[in-house]
């Protein structure tokens, strides 16, 4: 009775007791207490997605399905397909079609919910022109913007993720929110990027984007069939890349850019399969890969289906 | 005639077999419109069928520039040298087209037409290289014509409006 009161008054408080109730009120300070419901939590400690077992993915993406309802105010899908068997996706790009329309830019924004303000492009096409020196990176032009194209004397090459088989970017993540999948594509997982940006520097192709602000969508626009690994609502502070449109590839549709493409300079298939669109590209046509000298090994093909 | 009929039904039979057999490296040029799923040809409003008009009209196969009708292609025409109606479209059935060696060809079949020329072309698109598809990558494609894309009398494409650059680092506030 007699040592509470002492406790009371502040008296005798030993060095133990001490620290247990700073520590505790520490703790509680640092706690975000308005956002303290399950759900946070359940966030804050979520699994990395390759060590979860199916229910526990079941369970995040119950949760991230349901905080993406109550944000876009309707339904949003967030599949969690497998990559199938015997399956490297590949990509071909016809430089002797393309005519740099962009219109594989706004298709793929459309599909995979980027943010428009500030705005993120996952392609990204860049003009040259035509000479000697004719891949000239330092030479080209993203911001081209003609009355009409193609413009006489230049030609273009869209440049998007080249999903490498050796990506230097999952190299240097440090808490391995990034990998490369079976099928070889390279995803993020937006729950576990922490905003560091060491994938965009280590790239040598420009090809991730950064959310600077929260993402910025038109919930009307927000495509509503998602996959965990792709096009499913990001974070501000988060890395994001193309995923060869995973939301459809593994379901057996073209990406979206592909079907976008007005001259049908872009072609999609699976590299294990001889019979597939992309083999005969590499088989038939002058093929080359970007930066193939850093030896990231893409599987994004330029080709030339007639002289240029 | 009944016993040619089964006669060619077991022929089909019997190719079937084989095909299923060989795969579809071995099909020739029969299996294409079962193959290639493509959609129906992009006729101008109310042109087809061109019998509407054509039916009884007398056929004029002089090759001369038209000046009553169908001036929008007259006028523009820029596909072979010299080229003219006749050599695509079928005098006899203006329904459908006609070969080099006299054979008829369907509208919906027109790929086999122009493939008379550009057989390397007709080669590419059916193995998927050449024009767009759509659909599923492993397996049912939606093909589409040449003339889908090409307007057959001026083929080449015309230029079109690009859609905005990006925005540049400068003009984000």
């Amino acid at each position: 009775m007699k040592k509470k009161e002492e406790l009371i008054r502040g008296k005798n408080l030993d060095r133990r007791t001490f620290l247990k109730g700073a520590a505790a009120g520490l703790a509680g300070t640092m706690l975000p207490l308005d956002k303290a419901d399950a759900s946070f939590w359940d966030a804050f400690f979520q699994k990395h997605f390759r060590e979860m077992n199916d229910a526990e993915i079941k369970k995040v993406i119950e949760r991230l399905e349901r905080e993406s309802e109550q944000k876009y105010k309707k339904a949003i899908t967030i599949g969690t397909e497998k990559a199938l068997p015997g399956v490297l996706f590949g990509y071909g790009l016809d430089l002797s079609r393309c005519i740099g329309c962009r219109r594989c830019v706004y298709a793929c924004v459309d599909e995979n919910n980027q943010s428009k303000d500030p705005q993120i492009h996952w392609i990204t096409v860049l003009r040259f022109k035509k000479g000697d020196k004719w891949v000239d990176l330092e030479e080209s032009e993203k911001y081209y913007h003609p009355p009409q194209v193609p413009e006489p004397g230049y030609f273009y090459m869209p440049v998007q993720c080249q999903q490498c088989e050796n990506p230097p970017c999952v190299k240097v993540c440090p808490t391995q929110a990034t990998w490369k999948e079976p099928d070889g594509i390279v995803v993020v997982d937006y729950n576990w990027c922490i905003g560091c940006r060491y994938c965009m520097a280590a790239c040598p192709y420009g090809a991730r984007h950064f959310n600077w602000a929260e993402p910025n969508r038109k919930p009307e626009e927000f495509n509503p069939k998602t996959h965990y690994l792709g096009n499913r609502p990001r974070y501000k502070g988060v890395v994001e890349k193309c995923t060869f449109c995973i939301q459809r590839s593994r379901n057996g549709r073209y990406p979206a850019c592909v079907e976008a493409c007005p001259v049908g300079a872009r072609k999609f298939g699976n590299l294990l399969d001889p019979k597939s669109e992309i083999r005969y590209a590499i088989e038939n046509k002058r093929v080359f890969r970007l930066k193939e000298d850093l030896n990231t090994n893409p599987k994004f093909y330029y080709f030339f289906a007639y002289g240029l | 005639m009944k016993n040619t009929k089964r006669g060619s039904f077991f022929l089909i039979g019997l190719l079937f077999s084989f095909s299923l057999t060989f795969s579809a490296a071995e099909s020739a040029e029969p299996d294409i419109p079962k193959k290639f799923f493509v959609p129906p040809p992009p006729f101008s409003e109310g042109i087809f069928p061109c019998s509407q008009c054509h039916q009884g009209m007398p056929v004029n196969r002089k090759p001369r520039k038209l000046e009553q009708m169908h001036q929008d292609i007259s006028s523009s025409l820029n596909h072979m040298p010299d080229g003219w109606c006749f050599d695509c479209h079928n005098p006899d059935n203006r329904d459908t087209l006609r070969l080099a060696n006299g054979k008829i060809v369907k509208f919906e079949e027109s790929y086999i037409l122009c493939g008379q020329c550009h057989g390397v072309i007709l080669r590419e698109w059916k193995a998927g290289l050449h024009g767009k598809r759509t659909g599923m990558w492993n397996g049912e494609k939606q093909y589409r014509l040449c003339v889908h894309c090409h307007w057959p009398h001026a083929p080449r494409f015309k230029p079109i409006q690009p859609l905005p650059p990006p925005v540049r680092p400068d003009d984000i506030k």
